[in-house]
């Protein structure tokens, strides 16, 4: 029998909810029974806490007594740039962002020790961090120069919004040159040395719900340790991937743009990161919950780590030229299992996302569930699904002539 | 009793140039395998050795090495792993030569075995977090 979200939501309420996480699911089912579990369980949590390099957050200061109107000056938060092409006093901080005397590649590998998503954790671990901004002054605003401490308490809103995280699916990074790699998959080292994967796998909330029947835009989420929501699909969404039978995309495919109000999260489940010979970003921790509204949408939730696909992508040409080639496809069960074939030869794996903290995730989110601290929420609208035709363009370029 | 020991060794700028090493093989028969070497002359020198030999004779160079105005430290004091910026990714697991990160495969959590660093720091920057730290 189908179950809505309402009456879910009444039997979290009542603290009566039977809620368990991905991995937990996939040895009741078996057990029991998809149908059978279909009618006992109302909820499995999905978790992921992985390098997410499209977040960042924006903030409103206040206003300074004179006023000052940032939007088209600059400002610096901890040396960091923060994008001002906003009104007088918001400010959007990008985790990719470095500050301007950062040395970069110049000596190759760079070492990115502090960039944007370095400051947006600073911020919200409640530290002060330090705002110097110029503007060109005008009539109504006439201030040009601030210098000011701020803190994530004091401003009005500090709202982290990530444009692509929580990727369904991801490249499994090797490297078939002779010489070193230093990609945001890691070090890779040459001649096939080793291979990065970065997925949680069976925890992870896409491949979870592959076709995207209950993760919708308005699904409320774990997000940064605090309560967020998803706002939209998010950038590169692609739906329209080869799949397995079970529907399992079998490269990178959905993704999802996600919001929610930074000054509940926590440093813990937002972590400033460093990518060496790459960049700064953000280390994100997301937790989604399914709703299970029928077998088919409980059955999706068994997903194992031996039913995901990956494919096996060579980083010294295939990524950075954007070929189509693939060195071949492996399964998450065999990239856990800290080795992998490819063309012939075992290359030891690791991954860039960490697995235990995604499991922690969906303990946490399955707690709250449980406790009747965190309700579900019935999606605003649905997700582009295949039948959208949404696919992902390379860039055209057409060449400017004057 | 056969020991082997990873010490960090720190010299004086006076004691640059003298043979010190040379001494331990010479009069107490101790093998040694430099692990890192960092020696400027007018600085301070650092040398991170591999000693292997007998317990009484190991013990009598070592203590040498401290009459001889040399700084001692054992290795494992020297690379750690913050515990709080650890977010056991495991991109570390492939990055360390000698094998010191290992993945517990029923908890998925990254072990850090002390005993099998030699302290190349190769871990350091490509740690994400930043959770490894060196302390010389």
């Amino acid at each position: 029998m189908a179950k809505t979200i309402a009456e879910i939501n009444q039997k979290i309420k009542e603290g009566k909810a039977v809620v368990f996480n991905a991995e937990e699911i996939i040895e009741i089912a078996r057990l029991k029974g998809v149908k059978k579990t279909a009618q006992e369980v109302d909820v499995v949590t999905t978790g992921t806490f992985g390098i997410m390099c499209s977040s960042g957050a924006y903030f409103n200061i206040g206003h300074t007594k004179p006023r000052i109107k940032l939007g088209g000056g600059r400002a610096y938060l901890n040396d960091v740039p923060a994008y001002t092409g906003l009104a007088a006093v918001d400010l959007f901080l990008g985790a990719n962002a470095l500050p301007d005397d950062d040395p970069r590649n110049r000596v190759h590998p760079g070492e990115f020790n502090y960039g944007g998503g370095h400051v947006i954790e600073e911020l919200v671990t409640g530290k002060d961090v330090r705002l110097v901004a110029t503007a060109y002054g005008t009539d109504c605003y006439p201030r040009k120069k601030l210098e000011t401490w701020i803190n994530i308490k004091d401003l009005n809103q500090a709202t982290l919004f990530n444009i692509r995280n929580a990727y369904q699916n991801y490249n499994v990074a090797a490297n078939t040159s002779d010489k070193t790699l230093y990609t945001y998959m890691g070090v890779l080292k040459p001649k096939l040395s080793n291979a990065n994967y970065s997925s949680a796998g069976q925890l992870s909330p896409l491949f979870n719900d592959p076709f995207y029947k209950t993760i919708g835009i308005g699904t409320r989420i774990f997000l940064g340790g605090g309560t967020g929501f998803i706002a939209w699909q998010g950038t590169q969404y692609n739906p329209n991937v080869p799949r397995t039978k079970k529907g399992v995309p079998k490269e990178g495919a959905g993704t999802l743009a996600v919001i929610g109000d930074l000054k509940q999260m926590s440093p813990r489940w937002l972590v400033g990161t460093s990518v060496m010979g790459y960049g700064c970003s953000l280390t994100v921790g997301i937790g989604v919950p399914i709703p299970i509204l029928n077998e088919e949408i409980l059955a999706f939730t068994t997903v194992t780590d031996a039913d995901i696909i990956a494919p096996v992508i060579d980083y010294s040409d295939a990524f950075p030229n954007l070929k189509p080639d693939k060195l071949g496809e492996v399964t998450y069960a065999e990239l856990k299992s800290g080795k992998i074939k490819i063309k012939g030869k075992e290359v030891p794996t690791a991954s860039r996302s960490s697995y235990p903290k995604a499991l922690e995730i969906a303990n946490i989110l399955k707690e709250w569930i449980r406790t009747g601290k965190f309700l579900l929420t019935e999606p605003v609208e649905r997700l582009p699904g295949v039948e959208s035709g949404v696919t992902l363009k390379p860039l055209k370029e057409r060449p400017i002539e004057d | 009793m056969v020991v082997s020991k990873k010490v960090v060794l720190r010299f004086p700028k006076r004691m640059v140039d003298r043979p010190i090493i040379y001494r331990l093989v010479k009069d107490y028969d101790l093998e040694f395998n430099i692990l890192k070497a960092s020696i400027t002359p007018e600085q301070e020198g650092l040398l991170i050795l591999e000693l292997k030999g007998n317990q009484q004779e190991y013990d009598k160079g070592i203590e040498f090495l401290i009459k001889a105005g040399v700084k001692i430290q054992s290795l494992s004091q020297d690379v750690t792993r913050n515990e709080e910026r650890c977010t056991h990714c495991g991109a570390c697991i492939t990055i360390c030569p000698t094998g010191a990160f290992k993945l517990d495969q029923k908890t998925r959590m990254v072990i850090f075995e002390n005993d099998k660093c030699i302290a190349c720091g190769l871990c350091i920057p490509a740690c994400p977090p930043r959770a490894m730290e060196v302390h010389f």
